[in-house]
């Protein structure tokens, strides 16, 4: 792709401006650094606070068309229209609550996953807030819409300005902009307004941290990272940092940890297929995914720690003390909280367990690594009762 | 001291070059975080991969400036590839060559027209 046909985000400015790294992602100019690099940005995050700009992905609106008025209807409502697409409980969420949850093709392969929320406003139920990966954004609304039918409507919003604030600072950093950020736990959100613009504030994140993504409006959204800069505890950080700490998370990637072909058991993301839907199996691939877990997947996404030689990257060889190639490393590299490597890749479930060693293959040199158990860094996300 | 377009540094006393990459290129690539570098007496023709620096974010191959002969290796790298960052055009050399033909080394480019084709990047 050139890179004048290379979409912005509202924040591509105040990136330039601070002396970002561009790279093309998902169609997008994105930083992929600042001038701290890399290894600094990872580790300032993990100590105080991160602002990441995640305005590529696609954040969207489904509200219920000709709704009822009673809001609990409603919801019931727009959940049953969303449900049939994914393997999470919709209809379950509580107001205010976020699920990360899976959107499925007929073979139970992995579309992408995404969060999906319910509001907690009254007037608001019969309403769901989705995010969706940027790289898959185009397709997941099309497939949503095609779900949705008539019967609801899905309104993009991935033209405003969607800003993450992760770390140990980063409670601070969002009260001090949205108060009512401080009575949000991890995995919920909230309609807030500042200086009279329209925001979303959610609990939540990709880095392991606490902390929070703030949909805000595309005119705003230069203000709001202008005054999130402000914040001597805050420094931006590309999407270099961002893959790091998601890694050491133990996160999946869509499109690197998980595609098409990868099913929700062997992506090691069965706790996203809820109890209610897997006993009505009412989800697609619902077959193939019954079958798996009660007899096993055929690959189980794990991962390693890389204990000698270089980073074992994406595409890397994972192979048996024999030799014999076992399976491939899905995303891997330097760990800067570790100060090693680590490495997700799949391998057969009798090689999963952690502790089992096991080679990676790095410019044809085989080198030791073993299985262990995510994240590799511990989350420390906020849960308040 | 001579410059390769691929941002090699090389400098020849007698027919053993010392070669790195440059401090632009150290910069480019961010923090090193791993350093592979050369078997002696490994035997590499000019263009072809000699050594890798990884980055936390991505390998990248270390050309042969020269035809050559591997007779030493900056095995300090190992535990400090961060001398790459700090001193790339010194300290923070990746292997000495043996080379083939010395006259080559007048081939490359001088410190100026290094200075040029930065310009042009």
């Amino acid at each position: 792709m050139s890179e004048t046909s290379l979409k912005t985000t509202p924040l591509t400015q105040a990136h330039l401006a601070r002396g970002a790294r561009m790279t093309p992602f998902a169609g997008y100019s994105m930083p992929v650094q600042y001038a701290d690099g890399v290894l600094k940005e990872h580790l300032w995050t993990r100590e105080h606070a991160g602002a990441f700009d995640v305005s590529h992905m696609g954040p969207a609106f489904i509200t219920l068309a000709g709704k009822s008025g009673d809001p609990d209807a409603d919801h019931k409502a727009v959940a049953a229209l969303v449900e049939p697409l994914v393997c999470g409980d919709i209809r379950g969420l509580k107001r205010g609550q976020l699920r990360y949850t899976l959107l499925l093709n007929d073979e139970g392969g992995i579309l992408d996953d995404l969060m999906i929320g319910r509001p907690t406003e009254d007037e608001a139920q019969g309403g769901l807030y989705v995010v969706v990966n940027a790289g898959t954004k185009e397709s997941d609304f099309a497939r949503i819409e095609q779900g949705l039918g008539a019967r609801a409507k899905l309104t993009r919003a991935d033209d405003r300005g969607l800003i993450a604030v992760q770390g140990p600072k980063a409670a601070d950093a969002v009260t001090r902009l949205f108060p009512q950020a401080a009575t949000l736990g991890f995995m919920t959100f909230a309609h807030a307004e500042l200086d009279g613009h329209a925001c979303v504030v959610a609990r939540c994140g990709y880095t392991g941290e606490d902390g929070f993504e703030v949909l805000v409006p595309r005119g705003f959204a230069e203000v709001v990272w202008n005054r999130l800069m402000a914040d001597e505890q805050v420094r931006p950080i590309g999407l270099g940092a961002r893959d790091s700490l998601r890694l050491e998370a133990g996160l999946p990637l869509y499109g690197h940890d998980l595609d098409d072909t990868v099913s929700p058991v062997e992506g090691n993301l069965s706790f996203a297929i809820s109890k209610r839907r897997r006993k009505a199996a009412d989800f697609p691939g619902a077959a193939r995914i019954e079958r798996e877990l009660t007899e096993g997947p055929a690959r189980l996404r794990v991962g390693l720690k890389v204990l000698e030689g270089a980073p074992a990257r994406e595409g890397a060889e994972i192979a048996g003390d024999d030799g014999q190639v076992v399976g491939k490393v899905t995303s891997g590299g330097y760990a800067p909280s570790l100060s090693g490597s680590i490495a997700m890749g799949f391998v057969p479930p009798l090689l999963s367990e952690p502790g089992t060693r096991l080679k990676v293959i790095v410019r044809g040199k085989a080198q030791a690594c073993e299985v262990v158990a995510m994240p590799f860094v511990p989350h420390r996300y906020v849960r308040l009762a | 001291m001579r410059f390769t377009k691929d941002h090699e540094w090389v400098v020849l006393e007698g027919d053993v070059a010392t070669v790195g990459i440059t401090s632009y290129a150290a910069e480019q690539l961010g923090d090193v975080v791993f350093v592979e570098t050369p078997e002696v007496g490994k035997t590499v023709a000019a263009g072809e991969a000699l050594a890798v620096v990884e980055s936390v974010k991505a390998a990248s191959d270390v050309y042969a400036p020269l035809s050559g002969e591997v007779v030493e290796a900056n095995t300090a790298l190992g535990d400090k590839p961060e001398t790459v960052n700090e001193a790339a055009e010194s300290d923070g050399w990746f292997a000495k060559l043996k080379v083939a033909n010395p006259a080559d080394y007048e081939g490359l480019m001088d410190r100026a027209a290094y200075d040029e084709f930065l310009k042009t990047l």
